[in-house]
């Protein structure tokens, strides 16, 4: 290990106008990029695995969405598998990226993420992780990214043995990373202050 | 020379929040209601973390990394001063990361973005976008050219100006290093009065966001250039499979 380690350059905000940079696209820029936003489409009709979607607001302080904020979700196929360069495990969906990005809507700021079901992945002591997708997010005003975890309401058994949510001391915030299935669309909001705030994660 | 090998998945170096801004920085003034106040739970590293999407080569178009023409009408170009912006995305230590994706944003050269919520004076350019992007080298270097944004005001204290910036958002092996950060231009004297630019505490790390002028990298008759490194975190040399660490 070298004795003069560099530092992580520093973060910056997003800023109002992530959206030129990210999702070019949504921003207005006709035909940027090809025309179609990075992240946007997660699935195809090969994708394995069970279609689901997760959709949402991020709430400030006083409780009013984020209509400029923009998030990305990283999760496994359905195997649980990630299709990265350093999964070593098996050789994930091929028509599966497992990584997507959506802007909070202009009017209204709700997310949402077609995608489908992750499988589970273990710990590295060889736990098994209940089924999660990890969540980021940036907006104007948030000067680190935020770094987020969604569970699944009905995958209780599994949440009550995952290591994550067991290391969580205060058991009455559990529920923030708990999203909330109606048919096929689970709700999952992100408050970033007050007596509903979300759990965020060091990672 | 360290060998350009595969990343392993042992776990990130904790992250040192002393280089980065706090969440609660009230002069600038959209973080007082969107900081969050309590503390952040850690997470050491289970492969959710260590790994992260790839992108292709392939997703990339022949001009996208060249804000110049990546908008403009064929035979037209970006109007303002023709820059080159460069440097190369590395970890902690010293290694280059190579493939990844790096997407930047920015002002046009009155100070004007190209998006609904930017109602500032200056006038749209109709050949500039203000967006590019790229996938590092082997080397873990990438390009960028561009025209110099401009400065613009902004609604904060009664008289906030930004200093010229590109907005950067880069990608590494594994999601743990996922990074938006801002660079600066060398001699700016906005930056010791941005309320953005100061929210980060540590004179050093700031200093790190500050493009320097390379005459030796300009094109004569053509662009100026400037260097921008990024350092995203680095990881522990054990290897995924021979971690045993519980809780
Ligand atoms: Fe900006």
């Amino acid at each position: 290990m070298p004795v003069t380690r560099l530092k992580e350059t520093a973060s910056q905000t997003a800023g109002p106008y992530v959206h030129i940079g990210c999702v070019p696209s949504f921003a207005g820029l006709k035909g940027m990029y090809g025309g179609q936003d990075l992240g946007a489409v997660m699935l195809t009709e090969a994708t394995q695995g069970e279609r689901i979607a997760i959709e949402g607001c991020v709430y400030d302080g006083i409780g009013v969405p984020l209509t400029d904020a923009m998030l990305e979700i990283w999760q496994a196929d359905a195997q649980g598998l990630y299709n990265a360069r350093n999964e070593t495990r098996g050789t994930a969906d091929p028509s599966f990226t497992g990584w997507g990005r959506q802007p909070t809507a202009a009017d209204g700021g709700l997310f949402r993420f077609e995608t489908i079901r992750p499988g589970r992945v273990p710990w590295p002591d060889g736990r098994l992780q209940a089924p999660h997708i990890t969540v980021w997010v940036v907006a104007r005003g948030i000067n680190l990214g935020l770094a987020t975890r969604i569970y699944f309401e009905d995958e209780a058994e599994a949440n009550a043995t995952d290591p994550v949510l067991s290391r969580i001391e205060h058991k009455a915030r559990i529920p923030t990373l708990i999203a909330k299935r109606s048919g096929d669309t689970y709700r999952f909001d992100i408050h970033l202050q007050g007596p509903h705030e979300t759990i965020f994660f060091d990672i | 020379m360290i060998p350009n090998r595969p990343p392993v998945g042992g776990a990130y170096y904790p992250r040192d929040l002393l280089v980065h801004p706090p969440a609660y920085a009230p002069t600038y003034k959209t973080s007082i209601l969107r900081s969050p106040q309590k503390a952040r739970i850690g997470i050491d590293g289970s492969l959710s973390e260590t790994t992260g999407p790839v992108f292709g080569h392939n997703i990339l178009g022949e001009l996208d990394n060249d804000m110049v023409l990546n908008y403009a009408a064929p035979g037209e170009s970006a109007i303002g001063e023709r820059t080159i912006v460069y440097g190369r995305v590395m970890d902690q230590d010293g290694r280059p990361v190579p493939n990844v994706l790096v997407e930047a944003w920015q002002a046009n050269a009155g100070g004007r973005y190209r998006h609904k919520k930017d109602g500032y004076f200056a006038p749209l350019d109709p050949n500039f976008g203000g967006c590019g992007r790229t996938i590092t080298r082997e080397d873990g270097s990438y390009e960028f050219r561009t025209v110099r944004p401009g400065a613009y005001p902004w609604p904060n204290g009664v008289n906030d100006w930004r200093p010229a910036h590109i907005h950067f958002s880069v990608f590494g092996d594994g999601f743990a290093q996922r990074l938006i950060t801002q660079m600066y231009f060398e001699g700016d004297p906005l930056i010791p009065l941005c309320p953005i630019a100061q929210t980060i505490p540590d004179k050093d790390a700031l200093d790190r966001l500050i493009a320097r002028y390379d005459p030796a990298r300009t094109i004569p008759m053509d662009a100026r250039a400037y260097h921008f490194d990024i350092v995203l975190r680095g990881r522990r040399a054990t290897f995924f499979e021979n971690r045993k660490e519980g809780l």
